[in-house]
């Protein structure tokens, strides 16, 4: 026993909670691309239009939204054009949807092979997260190509500001809040499966609980009392900061901008530690 | 002398749930975590109760593994064996790092891989190449440790030519050669393998054996080997552990535990007798078939050379005489594939044993020096010839006949050949 030291490794019932396998998880970057990769790959040998399916979805949403939301219903988009307005919010949105829904569900779906062989499980999520953002990056560049049209040919009134700058980080906010909660929700589905079912549903009643189809200063006129669900709702900030950036109006502050980064470091790191637990014995009970 | 034990495991125990997992035990999920909070036991484990699959569990906790203790030493080859539900996986599971024992611990020296599954993570879509750096980078090897095997790797599999196809226009053959290869290249000091080679032509399965025994004679690695071939254990363990029912029961020299295992009463026994009156007929009424050596008496281990199989004792009733009635043995892989009916009506028919009415014991003698090592199923069929079956080889018991060792007398004829028989033919110069 006194030369336990000279062991490398151990396996034991319990971990520390505050070990976070990171470095465990770092030696295994290599996996991470070839899992994004053979996502990507096998994603495009199965179809015919290949990426046009990334385009479809968000350019439907958005005629339906201005139709419905815009036309319809007759809801302020700040003097923005609708399409635009609605494309922001969409394609900022749906990028946080994919990364919660498809992280929520890692367990389940990579049963087999987790069931078969070892690697730090972290590397599953943060895959998907990695190749969500090719699909992103698709819709961003259609929702670049509108945004010039309304530019140079519509010219529609609207200018880009300084926190353009923060798009970066507004994206890996995305990445990590969808990561972290879709994290928590695959830890907790791995033995209560009927969560899973409330994943999708509830993905759809957060959207309206952000600031995707109306903007912040409306909610706050029409319901003073109650607009405070969507100031503190964490994505709220960031599409705010998207519009913003890009198109010009929108709510932003700094203040509000650091709570959703904080909101974020909470559930991600919290997010690592209950998805760390779970995965040592989920296999004995899926 | 401690400092070259690759792996130790310390009372390690690993309980399962019976029964429903999941919803429904919010409440017992609860309790239990509360007993954790303040630092007490499982409630819900009852400590002591063995797993015991014969019996009606009283808890809905079994203990899959019971206090295992072992050392192992680098550069030996372990073999792991026991009945079905013996905990031979659970232990390999708990040792790869996909599930955590219940309680205490391993700890080790050196990178670890297992071989569960062949193949695991392999996408159909992907070519050859891809799957290989991808299957491999999930066992835990850097790309550029692929990279640099690459040519290794497609060499042992033989699968240059289609290296860009995409697996799934594979041969299943090919798939699993390329999946053992990418596997049996891992530089890690420790590999696990369960039952693989159980897939796989026999040349291929020679192929591999053979790879894993230079992988621990010249490279000095570690491995865990769980088989239900007690010839490919022999032929690569040195050491094995004998498991039944979650408990360490031996860990000692290859052939001893193998003999151990293969005499005691857990084996699976090469016996069969009449239950029930499925098999029963007024012709021909099957009571009981077994093994038995050359001198007649039953063989309980089932397990025999290829140059003194024995034979097969058969007793049954016949309360109606029959002039058409043949009965015999049937031979099958394990695969279900036919090798050959005998009849008692196989000779000249001054030689045919014509059983009287009453309860008959007959004695058939297995040929010697045909069958290849591995395991067989001997069926008892019985018909009236030309009229109709009584027991249809298809739906015939069986007991299992497993032939190790005695292939030859030759000095350079020692392993295993493919195929499934082996004979010595006789070479006559003219």
């Amino acid at each position: 026993m006194n030369n336990q030291q000279t062991y490398d490794w151990s396996i034991e019932p319990q971990n520390s909670l505050l070990d976070l396998k990171l470095k465990d998880t770092w030696a295994y970057r290599d996996l991470l691309w070839l899992l994004v990769r053979r996502d990507f790959v096998s994603f495009y040998k199965q179809t015919i239009l290949g990426p046009l399916w990334f385009f479809i979805q968000p350019l439907l949403t958005t005629i339906i939204f201005t139709f419905v939301f815009g036309n319809l219903a007759g809801i302020s988009t700040d003097g923005l054009p609708q399409p635009l307005f609605y494309m922001a919010g969409i394609t900022a949105w749906n990028y946080f949807a994919d990364c919660l829904t498809k992280t929520s569900t890692v367990f389940k779906d990579n049963a087999n092979i987790f069931g078969k062989v070892y690697f730090p499980r972290l590397i599953m999520p943060l895959s998907i997260v990695v190749s969500n953002l090719v699909r992103f990056g698709v819709q961003f560049l259609l929702f670049l190509m509108v945004m010039a049209y309304y530019f140079f040919i519509a010219k529609a009134n609207f200018e880009i500001t300084w926190a353009i700058s923060l798009f970066p980080i507004v994206v890996i906010l995305m990445a990590l809040l969808g990561l972290g909660l879709g994290m928590l929700i695959s830890a907790m589905t791995t033995k209560y499966r009927d969560l899973a079912f409330l994943v999708t549903f509830g993905v759809q009643l957060l959207m309206y609980a952000t600031t995707v189809i109306y903007p912040l200063s409306t909610a706050i006129q029409n319901y003073p009392n109650y607009s405070w669900i969507i100031e503190y709702n964490p994505m709220t900030p960031l599409i705010e900061t998207f519009r913003y950036g890009f198109l010009g109006k929108g709510a932003f502050s700094w203040a509000s901008f650091g709570y959703t980064a904080g909101i974020t470091v909470v559930i991600l790191l919290a997010g690592i530690v209950i998805f760390n637990k779970v995965e040592k014995n989920f296999v004995d009970t899926v | 002398m401690n400092s070259n034990i690759a792996l130790k495991a310390i009372d390690i125990s690993k309980a399962y749930q019976l029964g429903e997992i999941g919803t429904g035990t919010i409440s017992r999920d609860l309790e239990r975590w509360w007993a954790k909070v303040r630092g007490k036991a499982d409630p819900l484990a009852k400590i002591g109760e063995v797993n015991d699959r014969t019996k009606s569990a009283n808890t809905e906790i079994i203990w899959s593994l019971k206090d295992i203790n072992f050392e192992i030493e680098q550069g030996e080859a372990i073999g792991v064996i026991g009945p079905n539900g013996a905990g031979k996986s659970t232990l390999l599971k708990i040792l790869s790092k996909i599930t955590s024992p219940t309680t205490g611990k391993v700890v080790g020296r050196g990178r670890i891989a297992s071989l569960l599954e062949i193949g695991t993570g392999f996408n159909p879509e992907l070519t050859g190449r891809e799957n290989i750096f991808l299957n491999g980078s999930i066992l835990g090897m850097r790309k550029a440790e692929t990279q640099r095997k690459l040519d290794e790797i497609v060499d042992f599999a033989g699968v240059a030519k289609y290296l860009d196809t995409p697996v799934k226009r594979y041969s299943s053959g090919m798939y699993v050669r390329l999946a053992f290869a990418v596997a049996a290249h891992l530089e890690s000091e420790i590999l696990l393998v369960d039952e693989v080679l159980a897939v796989g032509d026999a040349e291929f399965q020679a192929k591999c054996l053979g790879k894993m025994e230079s992988v621990t004679k010249s490279q000095g690695r570690t491995i865990l080997f769980v088989s239900h071939n007690m010839g490919s254990i022999g032929e690569l363990c040195q050491k094995s552990i004998l498991l039944n029912q979650g408990q360490l029961k031996r860990f000692d020299q290859t052939n001893l535990v193998i003999s151990e295992y293969l005499s005691s009463e857990f084996s699976e026994y090469p016996q069969w007798e009449k239950l029930n009156e499925r098999y029963s007929s007024p012709f021909f009424d099957l009571l009981a078939f077994h093994l038995v050596d050359s001198n007649k008496t039953q063989n309980l281990t089932g397990v025999v050379k290829n140059d003194d199989v024995g034979g097969v004792y058969v007793k049954f009733d016949v309360k109606e005489l029959h002039p058409n009635l043949c009965f015999g043995i049937a031979l099958y892989t394990q695969q279900e594939q036919l090798l050959f009916w005998s009849y008692q009506t196989d000779k000249a028919q001054n030689e045919w044993v014509q059983p009287p009415l009453g309860t008959n014991e007959v004695i058939i003698w297995m040929p010697k020096r045909v069958l290849n090592e591995g395991v067989y199923k001997i069926k008892i069929i019985a018909s009236l010839h030309f009229i109709k079956w009584i027991i249809l080889p298809k739906e015939a018991p069986h007991i299992n006949l497993q032939i190790v060792g005695g292939l030859s007398e030759s000095p350079i004829w020692n392993d295993a050949r493919p195929g499934t028989l082996a004979p010595v033919l006789d070479f006559e110069r003219i």
